[in-house]
């Protein structure tokens, strides 16, 4: 197999397993239990919180809350900041975030928006489907609660100028202090696809949450945090046992912990090599595509400096992209439409439309995200094969390509 | 992914038969899909033997996906050699049969081969009536 699709999982790296191992049939213990093996668990449970307190550049570990993925922690933080602010002002909350969000995030908003009547705002991006810091800044309200930006995005990969978004939330903090305006506002970041290659320190960027899942660095599915700056209040949405300090009802996955963490600390270490490497495979890729393809358009920011290293989505005019993957997928090379999230359904990408893309062309959308999976080699392979592909599919498409 | 695709699918997707443009079609129906934008293009020729008219040769071009492409090909070989009155019958429902069914989320692909094949039935009777 060839492996193109790292943003969208990747595998267990061995060290991670090994880390794993011990705490599934042996070191077993309920880590809410007082005897030893309870004790123990507890024990490494809070070892895992400081270690990715101290990646993370967080205060304290007790800003960390452990949860089954980015999904999870969006949800839970999204919600739980809404529903504390709504609580505490008394009335209706304004959410703030981008038209490009994963779902997890989006659909979390759409939901706050119908079933708690919460008022929202969507932010277009620019055709290289990045968000533009002044608009942001301009819609902000007196009674906005949550703003939620992604970091990197999982479908074209655009680095979202979270630096500077977070200032300008600083400053709209500060004037409502001045001003005594009451609603409280946290900053959420998705930071799953970006955390392998770019640094973030919580001690010098002004982020109030952020959401993480293993699996996308080499760590087991079905397990994440949710990092919550102390003082940002927030309802706990999952109820039952007194885990997580109250924050997440639910006996923690000890062994998946502590293969997230062990995972975030290779990530951590080798962020710098990781990256240039990947980036000199994406490079490569997309230097062959647009050399030996006609008529293909490499989405997202121009600059790689905007640019998550892993992933380059093309559109191949006049082609589907789902046939494009079937004709790889037969010769064991996988790869991506948009998210895979978006291939079970029909509609075009709300990210691709978002930048401004006719559904037409949205639909010729291919995402190839590379990873430690890779060699130079497997471009090499794919690039013997796809220009190959895409005639063929143009030859049969009514559409010019 | 292709376990997403039964076997007759895929054969038809990977060997698509009567693949391209007719460039002296008697009629041609285009068709867009409304769910998900993929179009088709389906030509035909149609002669007149023993009083019945028959569809002598058919052709094809779909931009979608792998169920758009298998469909559109299969049509043209069920319908290839029939009379009008006969190809006008068959529903998207037998074209997802004769592939061996399709999944679920699939199943509006197969509007589109059936409803080209009815568009350049029309338009065929349309151009007809024009020489008249
Ligand atoms: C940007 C982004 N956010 C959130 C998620 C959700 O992660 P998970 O499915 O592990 O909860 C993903 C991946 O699917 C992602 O790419
Ligand atoms: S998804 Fe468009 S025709 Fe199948």
């Amino acid at each position: 197999m060839i492996y193109f699709d790292h943003a969208a999982t990747t595998p267990i790296a061995p060290k991670v397993l090994k880390a794993m191992e011990p705490y599934f049939s042996e070191k077993f213990g309920n880590p809410s239990s007082i005897y030893r093996i309870g004790r123990e668990a507890k024990s490494i449970l809070e070892e895992a919180r400081k270690t990715a307190a101290d990646i993370l550049g967080a205060e304290s570990p007790m800003e960390i809350v452990f949860t089954s993925g980015a999904t999870e922690s969006s949800n839970l933080g999204i919600k739980g900041a809404m529903e504390a602010a709504a609580f505490e002002t008394g009335s209706r909350v304004h959410v703030l975030t981008t038209a490009i969000e994963h779902h997890s995030v989006l659909d979390t908003v759409k939901h706050l928006e119908k079933s708690f009547g919460a008022e929202t705002t969507f932010l277009s991006v620019t055709r290289e489907g990045l968000a533009d810091p002044k608009d942001l800044s301009k819609a902000i309200k007196d009674n906005t609660a949550v703003i939620s930006v992604m970091s990197g995005n999982n479908e074209m990969g655009a680095l979202q100028p979270i630096e500077e978004i977070a200032q300008i939330i600083e400053l709209e903090k500060e004037r409502r202090k001045k001003q005594g305006i009451e609603t409280p506002l946290v900053f959420h970041v998705d930071a799953v696809q970006s955390f392998a290659f770019k640094k973030i320190s919580l001690k010098d960027l002004p982020i109030d949450m952020l959401s993480l899942t293993a699996h996308k660095f080499y760590g087991p599915k079905g397990v994440g945090l949710l990092y919550v700056r102390q003082g940002t209040k927030f309802n706990s949405q999952q109820k039952g046992g007194a885990q997580e300090k109250g924050r997440r009802a639910g006996t923690e996955n000890v062994p998946y912990i502590v293969g997230m963490v062990k995972a975030m600390q290779i990530a951590d270490e080798k962020r710098d090599k990781y990256s240039k490497k990947i980036t000199s495979f994406t490079n490569y890729l997309v230097e062959k595509v647009t050399a030996e393809i006609q008529n293909v358009e490499l989405i997202g920011p121009k600059s790689n400096q905007s640019r998550l290293p892993h992933i380059a989505t093309f559109l191949f005019k006049g082609v589907e992209g789902e046939s494009v993957l079937l004709n790889l997928d037969m010769l064991d090379i996988a790869a991506s439409s948009g998210s895979a999230c978006t291939s079970g359904s029909l509609e075009p990408s709300h990210v691709t439309k978002a930048m401004g893309y006719d559904d037409l062309s949205a639909h010729g959308a291919v995402r190839f995200s590379l990873g430690e999976l890779n060699k130079k080699s497997d471009i090499d392979k794919l690039m013997e094969n796809l220009p190959g592909i895409i005639d063929k599919l143009r030859a049969m498409s009514p559409v010019k390509g | 992914m292709s376990d997403l695709y039964g076997e007759k699918v895929m054969d038809h997707f990977t060997n698509p038969r009567n693949v391209g443009v007719m460039k002296d079609a008697d009629g041609v129906g285009e068709v867009g899909n409304p769910t998900c934008g993929d179009i088709m293009k389906l030509y035909i020729k149609v002669r007149e033997k023993n009083g019945e008219r028959i569809i002598s040769d058919i052709s094809f071009q779909t931009l979608g996906c792998g169920a758009a492409i298998a469909t559109s090909s299969i049509v043209t070989e069920m319908v290839k050699g029939k009379s009008l009155k006969e190809a006008e019958k068959i529903s998207n429902k037998a074209v997802a049969e004769a592939l061996g069914g399709l999944p679920p989320v699939k199943m509006h692909c197969s509007n589109l081969a059936a409803t080209a094949l009815l568009n350049a039935i029309e338009d065929y009777k349309k151009n007809k009536k024009g020489e008249k």
